[in-house]
């Protein structure tokens, strides 16, 4: 027994040694392709914290998506539900958000709670799909979200290229949306919007449900393990993983409609940069807890902000922060001993 | 209409000649207990060591490349979830965004800084003599690069070794009942392994395909899903080399339909045609999952 902890010990500092060795590798492959690496770690720096502006107009609108996608895959982890899907759902919900917006008209508050209320449903309805494929027919969910994924993708892309196009039809997009629909900023001198303070509001109210009700309670359960809650506890497992996937669906839904609301306010294609995929590290790293979200969010939002402004003054890819990504999630999953599979009911 | 039903078939193959060696890896890996969600990045890894090697050392260099590259992120794939007994869908996400990451950076750190569109010389299609006379189907199977023709002699082997021979046996038994087997003698934790290796060579191939017999360049994120639907097409396939095979083709076919629907003339938008695959895909899944059995160990970490 002794000596098996030792292997692991050891087989763990291998794998710090490993991680260090991926990170220090894509360096030095940088530094011999002709960058600078020390202007490019400046540049990711101040890109990110260097100054007032920096943090509230750079990262922490860039946490805002990050916060709600984060929370999404967090509350779906949570109770069992290997939810990979976050990116079709923003996609999704910021294409209902906004249809919504352009076709809507009335007072600001009423226009913009039904864009985000919209979206969110639209988000719910997107993962509804795989949790039916999943509770009816018993298709693996990890693969039926990643498939629709790409099926959100070609629907946006469909959609700013045919009916939702501006209409000159130029551009592969969609007409900017009413100033009934934008969401208010925090000052004149600041690209920070309402919706940060939606995605912290959001967190801490999952984090409240999670911890001191009912429903939070069967979802831990649930996500524990199944079988116990269900014997045990006269838990309706079914019920349970099935509401919390609505619920994670309609946050990432909400993710995308106040990213089109809060910064782009126009829909395009590639309005993602992938938020739905390094969600999963933002859930990883804040182990799950949704109140803990909000920090790992504003810690992804830094290195996504960070690696723009790398990419703008250095020319370094921006595409080498999901080195980091990655292998911040192997460390946690070594260290963490994350594992949901076991309780994934519909392995089976 | 008849060179229609060709060009249709020829597409079907060469669309699924990438899935079928992804999937079919990926078959002897969850038969003995792995699902590797980081097919994606084992592909797209196979997919950028083929363009490395092929400008290297040309077309047969570029393949080997594309193997060994593909291998090697499937052992660290590996070694998280054999020796670090690591949630096994987790570290999958990660191997792929890990894979996305390097590939982008050194792609542009190595070729795009100079800025030129590399182009590469493809694998041009060596026809077999009298087969690829057969009228409509012959040239779309036996007028492919020769990667292709290697297709039609491994999956029968894979079949065969799997349902034939010891080694076969031991592989389906550690994915079956990991525990019963090393009490049987079975090196656990070896086959598995062997089992992963596999598929990143068969992945890196995929990948080495698309790059060297299809596109003749490197895209980011070339491999485009093609790691996720080769996962759902193991499930189609239920587990079976054949039915997998078959799996593969069916999705090819349902690809191919666009280049039908278009020589009828019907205006349809692209983007259905590129959706219509997925689409398909979950649609099959639907009917098939609830009725066939996944290898009983696949994805646990919990049998010791």
């Amino acid at each position: 027994m002794s000596s098996k902890t030792d292997i692991l010990r050891s087989s763990n500092s291998a794998v710090a040694l490993l991680l260090v060795a991926i990170v220090v590798g894509t360096g030095a492959v940088l530094a011999a392709a002709g960058f600078d690496i020390g202007r490019a770690f400046l540049a990711l720096l101040s890109g990110s914290l260097g100054s007032w502006y920096a943090i509230g107009s750079g990262t922490l609108v860039r946490a805002t998506p990050l916060i709600l996608t984060g929370l999404a895959v967090a509350i779906a982890f949570r109770a069992g539900v290997l939810n990979i899907g976050a990116e079709g759902q923003f996609l999704v919900g910021a294409a209902a958000g906004t249809a919504i917006a352009l076709g809507v008209h009335g007072p600001a508050p009423v226009v913009i709670v039904l864009v985000l209320a919209g979206g969110s449903a639209a988000g719910a309805a997107w993962a509804a799909i795989a949790a039916v494929l999943r509770s009816r027919f018993h298709v693996l969910e990890v693969i039926s979200t990643i498939l629709l994924n790409f099926l959100a993708a070609n629907l946006l892309s469909y959609l700013v290229r045919g009916p939702m196009q501006e209409p000159a039809h130029i551009y592969p997009q969609t007409l900017t949306i009413p100033i009934a629909a934008q969401l208010p900023r925090f000052g004149s001198s600041t690209r920070l919007h309402l919706g940060f303070a939606i995605a912290v509001v959001a967190c801490v109210a999952s984090w409240w449900l999670i911890r001191f009700t009912a429903g939070g309670f069967r979802l831990r359960a649930v996500g524990a393990n199944p079988h116990a809650a269900q014997s045990a506890g006269l838990i309706d497992v079914e019920r349970v993983t099935m509401r919390a996937f609505l619920w994670s669906g309609a946050l990432a839904g909400l993710a995308g409609t106040i990213e089109v609301c809060g910064v782009t306010y126009a829909l395009y294609e590639n309005i993602s940069p992938g938020y739905g995929y390094t969600a999963i590290a933002v859930a990883l790293l804040a182990r799950l807890d949704a109140a803990a979200v909000v920090v790992t969010g504003i810690v992804f939002g830094a290195l996504e902000a960070g690696g723009a402004a790398m990419q703008r003054d250095a020319g370094v890819p921006s595409v080498v922060v999901s080195v980091v990504e990655a292998g911040i999630i192997l460390a946690l999953v070594v260290f963490q001993r994350v594992r949901f599979a076991n309780s994934s009911s519909a392995m089976r | 209409m008849s060179s229609t039903a060709a060009a249709f078939v020829d597409a079907t193959v060469r669309t699924a000649t990438p899935l079928m060696l992804a999937a079919i890896g990926e078959t002897v890996a969850e038969r003995a207990g792995i699902i590797n969600i980081g097919l994606e990045g084992v592909i797209l890894t196979g997919a950028f060591g083929a363009l490395a090697g092929a400008t290297q050392w040309g077309l047969a260099g570029g393949f080997v490349a594309g193997a060994v590259s593909g291998t090697a992120i499937a052992l660290l794939f590996a070694l998280f979830v054999v020796k670090l007994r690591c949630d096994q869908i987790i570290t999958g996400t990660a191997i792929t965004l890990l894979a996305v990451g390097l590939t982008g950076t050194l792609y542009r750190s190595l070729y795009g800084a100079s800025g030129a569109a590399l182009s590469i010389a493809t694998l041009s299609p060596s026809p077999v003599p009298v087969l690829s006379r057969i009228p409509i189907v012959g040239s779309g199977f036996f007028e492919q690069p020769a990667i292709a023709y290697a297709l039609y002699v491994l999956v029968p082997a894979i079949w065969w070794w799997m349902y034939r021979t010891h080694a076969g046996l031991a592989l389906r038994a550690v994915g079956e009942s990991p525990l019963a087997a090393e009490a049987a003698g079975v090196r656990v934790n070896r086959v598995r392994i062997g089992a992963i290796a596999f598929g990143g060579v068969l992945g890196g191939l995929a990948g080495a395909t698309l790059v060297l017999a299809q596109a003749g360049t490197f895209v980011e994120n070339m491999s485009s899903g093609r790691g996720f639907v080769a996962i759902a097409i193991v499930v189609l396939g239920r587990w079976h080399p054949l039915g997998v095979a078959l799996a593969a083709l069916l999705f090819g076919a349902s690809s191919a339909l666009q280049f039908l629907l278009q020589a009828m003339g019907l205006a349809l938008p692209y983007q259905l045609f590129l959706a219509l695959p997925y689409a398909l895909t979950l649609a099959a899944l639907a009917g098939v999952a609830g009725r066939v059995r996944a290898p009983t160990a696949l994805a646990r970490v919990d049998d010791e």
